[in-house]
């Protein structure tokens, strides 16, 4: 087993040198200057070229690609090239929100949708099953901003119960950052219970069918016991995996829900970044992305062995 | 039965609404501090507004730094750190006496020498400024309060340069920072202004704070656009970026922020009808569009397609389009601002004809035999991208083949720098905008430049005549002979440069809460002056 996470771990390291180069290289290769932002839309054109040199974009590719890998090997993730801030410092300014937000997401998400899912496939084919399912439907094809705003009307303007937008780090009370958080977690949420509960569904479906179920019933197991302990557990696999790609989809793809309250997160300091040129955060940003997401699925492949007994690395 | 309805359901939200509070999920303990939360046009990404000409970074230069001369809402220069000033008969020596109690954020004393380094490393970096140093011999501290200009001939624009309102702004910084390359950042904010920059509170792309400056001393003139007493009544002044406009607008309608600089023009009508909300244009000049043509290549090399365009652009057709309510936007041809000293109605006649088949006999006279036109379309900027559709329709009206190509406005800015010909990866036509602080005069308007590939602004027109008259507005000193010159000028620009068409003046409105009072008229928007009801 711990030879397998070292392994494991170890393959990490190729990955992210192809992301960090592609990266690289896709940035640099693309159209748009910094320079350019930097000196605004009525610079003169040799004003450009002064910050261009300055910033050390006129040094050839590799030259430049050298340099950002050896600062990477010495852990320093750059300096942005408009605020002149460290990149470390501004994705630990950005982290704390949005891993608030996509934990919050995906434990709300989990509450709701493992329990509308096992009761859908409990239920199957009745009333309910479908009404569950409906919803699921709509979760997901109701964009994200179009219940955010909904969301905003009812509970922010109408009611007052929570703000339209901005994040309050837990560091300020818990009572502000929950009010903070509720309305953005529950607007991203809704789409990962539709997606958590149609898969619960199915795998509970799948496993309801096998004969231990029917020889459990047989022996009088009631609902609860035979529900959770003998086809939930086995259906869990799946339900997992969606998690797991749930929680990795979170950390990178909330732009949208950040956006829409106003969430100062990665997601937001990625565009924003794209939006300018800012080689240095977007570079630095996508390593984190990808090695957040390699870790996210050494943890779900863990998390296998303890589900399920059968499976060994 | 209805009315019962509606009453059950205000009683039921009203419960609803109290429920928080039940909950113990209210707002926190209100603080002692007075805070201004506003929403600003854009990120500040970068803190010195010599490195860059971006407005949002112009607009932090107002909270921290101060200028020497300073633009009043009518457009006069008055004095601001400048307590006493003098011109020498033969006009060549301007003498400058800073007035008492300025002091920098870090406790030193303004210095003469801190407000020559800084002139001279604006004038490095700004198209006003350069023109000023161009007729400069000398320019040195006397003592530590006072400091000389010298020109080399009289030259009718100093104070104008200097006390210049939209960027590059002539902010005063300290020495040692003001002795930077104008290329590279200052390393420190620390001005003199009524503000004091937060830098540990700011967060790029979120939050920018700044605290009142206790040791400020305001002039003793009532506050009037730039000029005037920067009197601060707030502890801090937040500002808030929220890119999204339908957010913006809630948190303002909530009560969560106190000013939102620029509303989206299709929010204005949902805006009005709030109670707690009030609308106003605070900025008399407003914005003029343009569509700029690249004068290097064909067919827009030749001034008979240029006018062309001018014949075949419809300024109403574009504004409707760009911003809908006609209260929020004129037609305007002329090229220095409508509303201004410097507007003028020589010339205009083409632009103000919409003759699509003059448009096309010019076209023909111009040798345009159905070559491919690119246009470079911003997609990612409303205005932009609603011109550059409307251009591509007008275009194709008069029989040209445009190609429209989307690119965001990060790589339109680095595409329109290439001098190469279309069919190579270069451009004929772009659009942009700039504010009327920016074009109300030949100097300020870097887009009626004449200067050709070496001086002048992307596309490059070329006129000797066009830089002469420039020259001699900025020589001039006599306001009425400034007139006829800019009348000169204006019929070389339409009669034959044609180095942009304006497709119209719009105004940006700006919302508060009622309750906020004494907010500025200016093309700047200023957060000192404005004060909050209690009640």
């Amino acid at each position: 087993m711990y030879a397998y996470i070292a392994r494991r771990l170890l393959a990490t390291l190729p990955v992210m040198a192809v992301v960090g180069i592609a990266v690289f290289l896709l940035l640099h290769l693309t159209p748009g200057d910094p320079a350019v932002v930097i000196a605004g839309d009525y610079a003169r054109p040799e004003d450009i070229e002064k910050i261009r040199e300055n910033l050390g974009l006129n040094e050839p590719l590799h030259v430049q690609f050298f340099s950002w890998v050896g600062a990477l090997l010495s852990g320093d993730l750059g300096t942005s090239i408009f605020s002149n801030l460290p990149v470390a410092k501004l994705i630990g300014q950005r982290l704390e929100p949005t891993l608030a937000l996509a934990i919050a997401t995906i434990i709300f998400a989990i509450l709701v949708a493992v329990p509308m899912g096992v009761i859908a496939a409990w239920r199957a084919g009745t009333l309910t099953d479908r009404v569950i399912m409906v919803f699921a439907v709509l979760g997901f094809s109701v964009p994200v901003f179009v219940i955010g705003y909904a969301m905003m009307w009812l509970f922010s303007i109408t009611l007052g119960w929570f703000p339209v937008q901005g994040y309050k780090p837990i560091g300020e009370g818990f009572w502000p950052f929950l009010r903070s958080i509720t309305l953005p977690t529950v607007a991203l949420g809704i789409i990962y219970v539709a997606l958590i509960a149609r898969i619960t569904r199915a795998s509970m479906l799948e496993v309801l069918t096998e004969d231990y179920m029917r020889t459990a019933r047989a022996k009088g197991l009631d609902n609860n016991a035979l529900l959770i302990r003998h086809a939930l557990r086995n259906a869990s696999v799946p339900i997992v995996t969606i998690i797991g790609i749930g929680i990795a989809l979170l950390i990178g793809g909330v732009v949208v829900t950040e956006s829409v309250f106003n969430i100062p997160g990665l997601g937001r300091l990625t565009i924003d970044a794209v939006l300018r040129r800012d080689y240095p955060i977007i570079q630095g940003v996508i390593l984190i992305f990808s090695g957040a997401y390699v870790i996210v699925n050494l943890v779900i492949d863990l998390s296998y062995t303890v589900l399920d007994p059968r499976i060994r690395y | 039965m209805p009315r019962l309805l509606t009453a059950t359901r205000r009683a039921a939200l009203a419960a609803l609404a109290a429920a928080p509070m039940a909950l113990g999920l209210g707002v926190g303990p209100a603080s002692a501090e007075s805070v201004l939360r506003i929403v600003p046009h854009a990120d500040l990404k970068n803190l010195d507004p010599i490195w860059t000409t971006a407005y949002i970074t112009r607009n932090h230069g107002y909270m921290v730094y101060d200028t020497l001369f300073a633009q009043d809402e009518k457009l006069n220069i008055h004095p601001q750190m400048v307590g006493e000033h003098s011109v020498s008969d033969d006009g060549l020596v301007y003498t400058f006496t800073l007035r008492d109690g300025l002091k920098w954020h870090d406790g030193d004393p303004v210095k003469a020498e801190d407000c020559v380094a800084s002139i001279k490393r604006w004038g490095q970096k700004d198209g006003m400024g350069q023109k000023l140093m161009d007729f400069t011999k000398e320019l040195k501290a006397v003592d530590d309060k006072t400091f000389t200009l010298t020109l080399n001939e009289p030259y009718g624009l100093v104070l104008d340069s200097i006390g210049k309102i939209s960027s590059n702004t002539p902010f005063m910084m300290k020495k040692e920072h003001a002795e930077t390359d104008p290329n590279q950042q200052v390393p420190e904010v620390i001005g003199s202004g009524p503000f004091r920059f937060v830098k540990e509170e700011w967060v790029p792309g979120a939050k920018v704070v700044y605290a009142k400056n206790e040791d400020y001393v305001p002039r003793s003139e009532p506050a009037s656009g730039a000029a005037g007493g920067k009197v601060v009544h707030f502890d801090r002044v937040e500002w808030i970026y929220i890119p999204d406009p339908a957010t913006a607008m809630n948190a303002l309608i909530n009560g969560e922020v106190d000013l939102w600089e620029t509303p989206a023009v299709d929010m204005v009508q949902l805006l009005e009808q709030d109670e707690n909300v009030e609308l106003a244009v605070i900025d008399p000049l407003g914005t003029q569009g343009w569509l700029r043509p690249n004068h290097l290549h064909p067919p827009f090399d030749n001034p008979k397609a240029r006018q062309a365009l001018l014949y075949a652009v419809n300024q109403a057709v574009y504004l409707q389009a760009i911003v809908g309510d006609p209260k929020l936007y004129k037609e305007c041809a002329a090229y220095f601002i409508c509303g201004t000293p410097n507007e003028s109605d020589v010339g205009v006649g083409a632009l103000q004809s919409h003759d699509p088949e003059m448009a096309k006999q010019l076209l023909a006279e111009a040798g345009y035999k159905g070559e491919k036109i690119i246009l470079m379309q911003s997609t990612d900027i409303p205005v932009l991208n609603a011109a550059a559709l409307v251009t591509a329709q007008v275009l194709r009206d008069i029989g040209m083949d445009v190609e429209v190509q989307a690119m965001d406005w990060s790589t339109l800015t680095s595409r329109r720098a290439e001098k190469k010909s279309p069919a190579d990866g270069g451009w004929n036509i772009f659009h942009t905008y700039a504010t009327g602080a920016d074009a109300t005069s030949p100097i300020a308007n870097i887009g009626v430049s004449g200067g050709g590939v070496e001086r002048a602004w992307f596309g490059w027109p070329t006129d000797e005549k066009t830089e002469m008259l420039r020259d001699d507005f900025a020589r001039e000193a006599d306001p009425m002979k400034k007139k006829a010159i800019i009348d000169e000028l204006q019929g070389r620009l339409f009669d034959h440069v044609v180095p942009y068409v304006n497709y119209g003046q719009w105004f940006q409105p700006v919302a508060w809460r009622k309750g906020l009072k004494g907010v500025l008229v200016s093309p700047v928007p200023f957060f000192w002056n404005i004060s909050k009801d209690s009640g």
